[in-house]
């Protein structure tokens, strides 16, 4: 384990994960980030020799259904709370994707 | 008159016509109309919606009166969604959104007759100890407003603490109902994962996120849980498991043969000497009910918190991704080109400690972190449920303190992570291994502050826990105890 966070670390997690951060909570984050991960580095003392990993803490089934039509969100709904929307055409709006 | 202050009384004069749905949901709302502004444990409060279903249950008051919840007013922590009422999850990221449906839970309690009043602060999508990352403003604990009131559940736990509702819903991550529970004097109940629907339920993480009841008896949260347990097809986590009869268990009062484990080891460091004292009375007088004390080790569970917070940060990194500024919620300014709209949308619109938590989760699971982080924590996860399984080889039941302090001070864990998520150390156990537990009322610390007991038992058995809290409480006053806002 590498327990120490450089800010420029902490910068290309931020855009991993899509999150503008300013200068001061890049900096702030280095050095929270860093104290937890230490604080996590005691997990290295525990033998998992052979352990399997547990995602989750009930045995799931995935259950099959007759594929039936069934009613859902209505569009004009779905689009009610998007902060952008063509709401005639049907569509969210998002800023553009590509060119300059 | 008097109107009675626990749900099932309520619930009793509602149905016997003593007093009127009406009646008890104005109480309600003047309380909170005049304590609130102190306390900030409601986000939003539906006056219109609330008064308009009191005085449907009144008119229907012969049709509707044999049902579990008749005329009972709840809140809602902020995070559970209801159908065009403000769900804020207390993100300005969902500044206004109103969601088109019901969670599962709120569709039960208003089929069970409750009168939904509201809905309460909390941290930030759940995440936080004290209510303090919330981006409305921290609530204060009814006991001491100087003091956090726990979290995140902490508006529903203080809003019941104050008796400005006599029921409210939380959600429990890695203690969230329990330890806002203990710290402001009241109970709270965190189901066996699987056991309460989650649909509606914003995710935080979706392996250990459960939705529970907060009352000021175990009575209450016996009655709520006949409400909320129950297979929901719409969440493909919900077990699909009988429910028994938890309200009716409880009326059993002995708790002969009932053996109850104490992880001496674990509770041996960092628990403050009131704590320790008042769970050290709580368990002899367990013992004078006749339960039989087991020492038992959990040796894995001082790992708990270090694989809690990577595990839960992973997962909550996934979950969070769905907040983009496209579908609902704020977006962000300066939106140029889409990936800098989702950059500001979400830089903008989440708090420190979510931030804080994402880069976390995205961290452990990235390239080359992945094994040494979040693989090792889910193997410690694995290692903390044998201890638990093991213990209940020879016990039925575990305690534990709920929090190893009472309530802090405001700020005083607020620049230190680390030392926030300690607060956690005891709860988070129940959480990675999927089971139940409780948090009630045992002791008041020399500042006058909630301490509280947490008893956790084996996978869908809810019924052996409620039996024993129900037992202590009936030995005891401290459920009766109230605050100075709540006397």
């Amino acid at each position: 384990m590498s327990s120490t966070l450089a800010p420029d670390e902490v910068e290309r997690i931020a855009h991993l994960a899509r999150l503008s951060l300013t200068a001061e909570e890049r900096d702030l984050y280095a050095r929270q980030l860093t104290a937890v991960l230490q604080y996590a580095e005691q997990l290295r003392e525990v033998d998992t020799e052979g352990v399997a990993p547990t995602s989750h803490p009930l045995a799931l089934s995935a259950p099959l259904r007759e594929d039936e039509l069934r009613p859902s969100l209505p569009r004009n709904e779905a689009l009610d709370q998007a902060p952008d929307a063509d709401r005639e055409a049907g569509l969210f709006k998002v800023p553009r994707v590509l060119g300059a | 008159m008097t109107l009675p202050t626990t749900a099932a009384a309520i619930r009793r004069a509602v149905a016997s016509g003593r007093v009127t749905a009406t009646e008890v949901c104005r109480t309600a709302l003047d309380r909170i109309r005049q304590v609130d502004g102190v306390l900030n444990a409601f986000r939003s409060v539906d006056e219109e919606g609330a008064l308009a279903r009191a005085a449907e249950i009144d008119r229907r008051r012969e049709e509707l009166m044999h049902l579990p919840l008749v005329g009972v007013p709840v809140a809602l922590k902020d995070n559970i969604c209801t159908r065009r009422m403000p769900t804020t999850a207390s993100s300005r990221i969902l500044d206004g959104y109103r969601p088109p449906y019901n969670a599962t839970v709120v569709e039960r309690l208003e089929s069970a007759g409750a009168v939904i009043v509201g809905k309460t602060n909390c941290d930030e999508f759940a995440m936080g100890s004290s209510t303090e990352n919330s981006a409305y403003g921290v609530t204060r604990n009814p006991w001491n407003p100087e003091r956090i009131p726990g979290g995140s559940s902490g508006g529903s736990a203080a809003a019941v603490a104050a008796r400005l509702v006599p029921l409210a819903l939380g959600s429990d991550t890695g203690g969230s109902i329990r330890q806002p529970a203990a710290l402001c004097g009241v109970t709270g109940f965190k189901p066996t994962y699987g056991r309460v629907s989650r649909y509606g339920l914003l995710a935080f993480a979706s392996s250990l996120d459960q939705i529970g009841p907060i009352a000021a008896c175990v009575e209450d949260v016996a009655l709520a849980m006949t409400v909320l347990a129950g297979h929901d097809p719409r969440d493909a986590t919900s077990a699909d498991a009988p429910v028994p009869d938890f309200a009716g268990g409880v009326s059993d009062g002995s708790l002969s043969g009932l053996r109850i484990g104490v992880p001496r080891a674990l509770i041996s460091n960092g628990v403050e000497p009131d704590v320790l004292q008042a769970v050290e009375e709580a368990l002899t007088v367990l013992a004078g009910r006749s339960a039989k004390l087991v020492d038992i080790d959990l040796p894995h569970s001082r790992h708990g918190i270090a694989a809690y917070y990577l595990i839960a940060t992973a997962e909550a990194s996934s979950n969070l991704a769905r907040y983009d500024g496209v579908r609902y919620g704020v977006r962000g300014p300066n939106a140029g080109r889409l990936l800098e709209m989702y950059e500001s949308t979400r830089g903008h619109g989440f708090g420190a400690e979510v931030k804080r938590r994402i880069m976390l989760g995205t961290y452990v699971l990235s390239a080359g972190y992945y094994d040494a982080y979040y693989r090792k924590a889910q193997q410690v996860r694995t290692l903390i449920s044998r201890d638990y399984d093991a213990a209940f080889e020879q016990v039925d039941v575990i305690a534990l303190p709920t929090s190893p302090t009472g309530a802090f001070r405001l700020g005083e864990r607020t620049s230190d992570p680390v030392l926030m998520y300690l607060a956690d150390v005891f709860t988070v156990g129940a959480n990675l291994a999927g089971v139940p537990a409780i948090s009630i009322p045992c002791g008041l610390t020399s500042s006058n502050l909630p301490v509280g007991l947490q008893l956790t038992s084996r996978k869908m058995d809810e019924a052996t826990l409620l039996r024993a809290a129900a037992a202590y409480e009936r030995a005891t006053d401290w459920h009766e105890r109230r605050p100075p806002i709540g006397a």
